[in-house]
């Protein structure tokens, strides 16, 4: 029994908890991803960068909350500081759809080059975060660390395998079920999220039924632009900031949202576990695990990995690869790309 | 017979009469001011420049008025193709006599094969540590006076073995550098009786390393050993394993010695242990004193080298009586090394003097220079411990 505990201990500490974090901050990033394209029928390439320049405004704004002395208590200052962030974010990426995206749409391009133009403003976004806050790393997290460390857990249980919950782990998953539910919620009750949906399911039917496309498409700005500086923020308070990672995020974020089927936001929210669960479960090296449940005092010598964790995105791609191959409209029957 | 000494006295003439013009002999100082050892590079840069200082104020390289111009270029740490340009434009536009750099392992091997050697210039490269840098081909241009990791993996290995230490997890920066400095550890702590559980490479510049450290963890060991970066995944490795509670205590290469390591993750990393190229001994003191108020850290990894590999080009500048570049070149190890005049930090005027009249020196200066094999420091580590959040040296292997 005692060891049965332990390998749970074990995988949850190093796989579960982890992959619960990593999982919510995909969803987030991929539910902007699929909205931009259930909308706006383009693939957003600027969006990692989006989270990029969010996390950046919100950083920005938490200093000058900690210099004036400002601070949510046991919880990190960013939290406080996300407002400011979203609304300089909702701003900018309207202000980009003024100047961008506006022209292409009211001259019918084809999707790809309004893809083509999100590369374009991808560069851009990238190019004044890193003028602005720098190319290096940067840490804002304050507040508690831990919720409860992993020496903590061993002495309180008496496992030998401890668990240790980081405060930002936490915030990161509370907070993405509170923004998930009130996104649901909002498309499927109000008014406007009704009007999004039916633009997003025949484009023709909904403007002959009155639905102002304006008003859809900037609704959909606002919402991909909050969800996008939410999941940059909440990425950078867990792990660190550094414009880079957020370029690189790009790809697991896309597969989370073809893999739960484009354009869905349940599939969005799906395929983000569904990518950062194995990512961790198949880098994982199960050889403590094993020496738990398997038979007594029997440890494997190898350290039974199925791939090392160099290829982390590899496995993004795989699962991109083989969703593609056999259901192409994703998990939850999203739009074919 | 007389057509080719009328020939000389004019050359010499010419030559001298350049130099009473105050000749500028650019020294090239290649170090990685931006990527993975940023926060290192500017105080080995001005540890360098102290050195260049000092021979321009003495005033008597040369017979006195030549001076030494010191011309900064960004190796960048990691990119072998930015670092070349860079390498390549210090030797073609600006001339250099000799250069100073570069700092990693893998952007140096790449400037040596390709710019310095082809080229015929001096490189003395104040910290690339890679065994790898001991058999390339350098025509006698390469020089380090930093030395190589197959030494550090061994005083590594002692220090564990002195410690009690019997099994440990290695992760390592995914370059020449981690790489020979892991596989040099693991071959001496092996053959010392010590067991290596995983040797697990890291790629720099990631936001999360979760999966990495999980894979250490369930290796398990004593200890961490991180041969990694203080400002890249060497840290986020150390984050990550505190964060998780997978290992308590690491085991650092000198590539992890940096107080912002210490600054960023806190009291946690208290009772960790590494290793350090340097004596700790009194040029290193001395170096520290001048350096005091010009330097972030007079102290810091590698700035002992660099003020040594700077002050060897203006020896073997002045020994061989010209700035040209395979004079230097034939020139460095025989003011490094016995016999001659022990010459140590500020005393380079002394030096200067010593080989104008025609005398042998053999410099020691902050890193206690001795350059074996194919040129590189024999090498003294310094061990140090983690305690109360600052670095303290406890001996000298």
């Amino acid at each position: 029994m005692t060891d049965l505990l332990n390998a749970l201990a074990l995988l949850s500490n190093f796989v579960i908890v982890p992959g619960l974090a990593y999982g919510s901050q995909l969803a987030l990033g991929a539910l902007g991803v699929t909205l931009i394209y259930s909308i706006l029928r383009f693939s957003n390439f600027a969006h990692g960068d989006t989270m990029a320049f969010g996390a950046m405004l919100t950083i920005l704004a938490t200093w000058w909350f900690q210099s004036m002395g400002i601070s949510a208590g046991p919880l990190p200052t960013a939290l406080l500081a996300l407002p400011i962030g979203i609304v300089g974010t909702v701003l900018f990426a309207l202000a980009t759809d003024r100047m961008v995206y506006r022209y292409y749409r009211k001259i019918k391009a084809a999707n790809i080059v309004l893809m083509m133009a999100s590369v374009g403003v991808m560069f851009v976004m990238n190019g004044i975060v890193r003028v602005v806050i720098g190319p290096g790393e940067q840490r804002f997290a304050d507040g508690e660390r831990f919720i409860i460390r992993a020496r903590e857990f061993k002495e309180m249980t008496g496992l030998a395998e401890g668990i240790s919950l980081r405060t930002t782990q936490a915030i990161t998953v509370v907070v993405a079920v509170i923004v998930v539910a009130l996104l649901f919620w909002f498309l499927q009750k109000s008014r406007t999220g009704k009007a999004m949906r039916a633009y997003a399911d025949n484009e023709d039917l909904a403007l002959l039924s009155g639905i102002n496309p304006d008003k859809v498409v900037l609704v959909a700005w606002i919402i991909a632009a909050t969800l996008a500086t939410i999941a940059g923020t909440l990425y950078g308070l867990d792990k660190s900031f550094k414009p880079f990672t957020y370029f690189q995020l790009l790809l697991p974020i896309f597969a989370a949202a073809i893999v739960g089927g484009i354009g869905n936001p349940l599939g969005a929210v799906a395929g983000g576990f569904v990518i950062a669960f194995s990512e961790m479960g198949i880098t994982y090296a199960y050889k403590r695990f094993i020496g738990y449940i398997g038979p007594d005092g029997w440890v494997p010598d190898g350290l039974v990995q199925l791939l090392s964790t160099d290829y982390k995105f590899a496995v993004s791609f795989m699962i991109l690869v083989l969703v593609l191959l056999w259901r192409p409209t994703g998990i939850f029957r999203g739009k074919v790309l | 017979m007389k057509k080719i000494l009328l020939a000389t006295t004019a050359a010499t003439m010419l030559a001298t009469g350049a130099f009473a013009d105050g000749e500028k002999i650019n020294i090239g100082v290649i170090l990685g001011f931006t990527g993975p050892i940023e926060s290192l590079t500017p105080d080995m840069a001005l540890g360098a420049e102290l050195a260049i200082d000092e021979i321009n104020a003495a005033g008597t390289l040369l017979g006195g008025g030549a001076e030494l111009v010191s011309v900064r270029a960004d190796s960048t740490c990691i990119d072998s193709s930015a670092a070349q340009a860079a390498a390549e434009a210090l030797v073609s536009n600006d001339n250099v006599a000799a250069i100073v750099g570069a700092d990693c392992s893998g952007v140096t091997g790449a400037i040596a094969n390709n710019v310095a050697v082809p080229n015929g210039v001096v490189m003395i490269s104040p910290s690339a540590t890679s065994p790898a840098l001991s058999t390339i081909e350098d025509n006698d241009l390469f020089f380090r006076t930093s030395p190589s990791d197959a030494r550090q993996g061994q005083v590594l290995s002692d220090v564990l073995m002195d410690l009690g230490v019997k099994s440990v997890a290695v992760t390592y920066t995914n370059n020449d550098y981690g790489k020979g400095l892991a596989d040099a550890f693991q071959g001496s702590y092996e053959a010392a009786g010590g067991t290596v559980t995983i040797s697990a490479a890291h790629e720099d510049g990631k936001g999360d390393y979760s999966a990495e450290v999980g894979a250490l963890a369930a290796a398990g060991g004593e200890m961490l050993a991180v041969f990694g970066y203080a400002d890249q995944g060497g840290a986020g490795i150390i984050q990550g394993a505190l964060d998780t509670g997978a290992f308590d205590t690491f085991v650092m290469g000198d590539g992890m010695k940096s107080q912002a390591l210490i600054d960023n993750i806190g009291p946690d990393l208290n009772g960790s242990i590494g290793t350090q190229p340097g004596s700790a001994g009194e040029g290193a003191k001395k170096l520290a004193e001048l350096l005091t108020g010009i330097a972030g850290t007079p102290d810091g990894p590698f700035t002992a080298e660099s003020y040594d590999a700077a002050a060897l080009i203006a020896f073997a500048i002045q020994a061989g009586g010209s700035a040209d570049r395979a004079s230097i070149a034939a020139n460095v190890l025989n003011v490094a090394n016995a016999p001659g005049e022990p010459i140590g930090v500020g005393e380079l005027a002394k030096g200067l003097e010593i080989l104008a009249n025609g005398g042998e020196i053999d410099y020691q200066g902050a890193s206690d220079v001795e350059l074996i094999g194919p040129g590189e420091a024999a090498g003294s580590y310094q061990e140090y411990v983690v305690e109360d959040g600052a670095f303290k040296v406890l001996r000298i292997r």
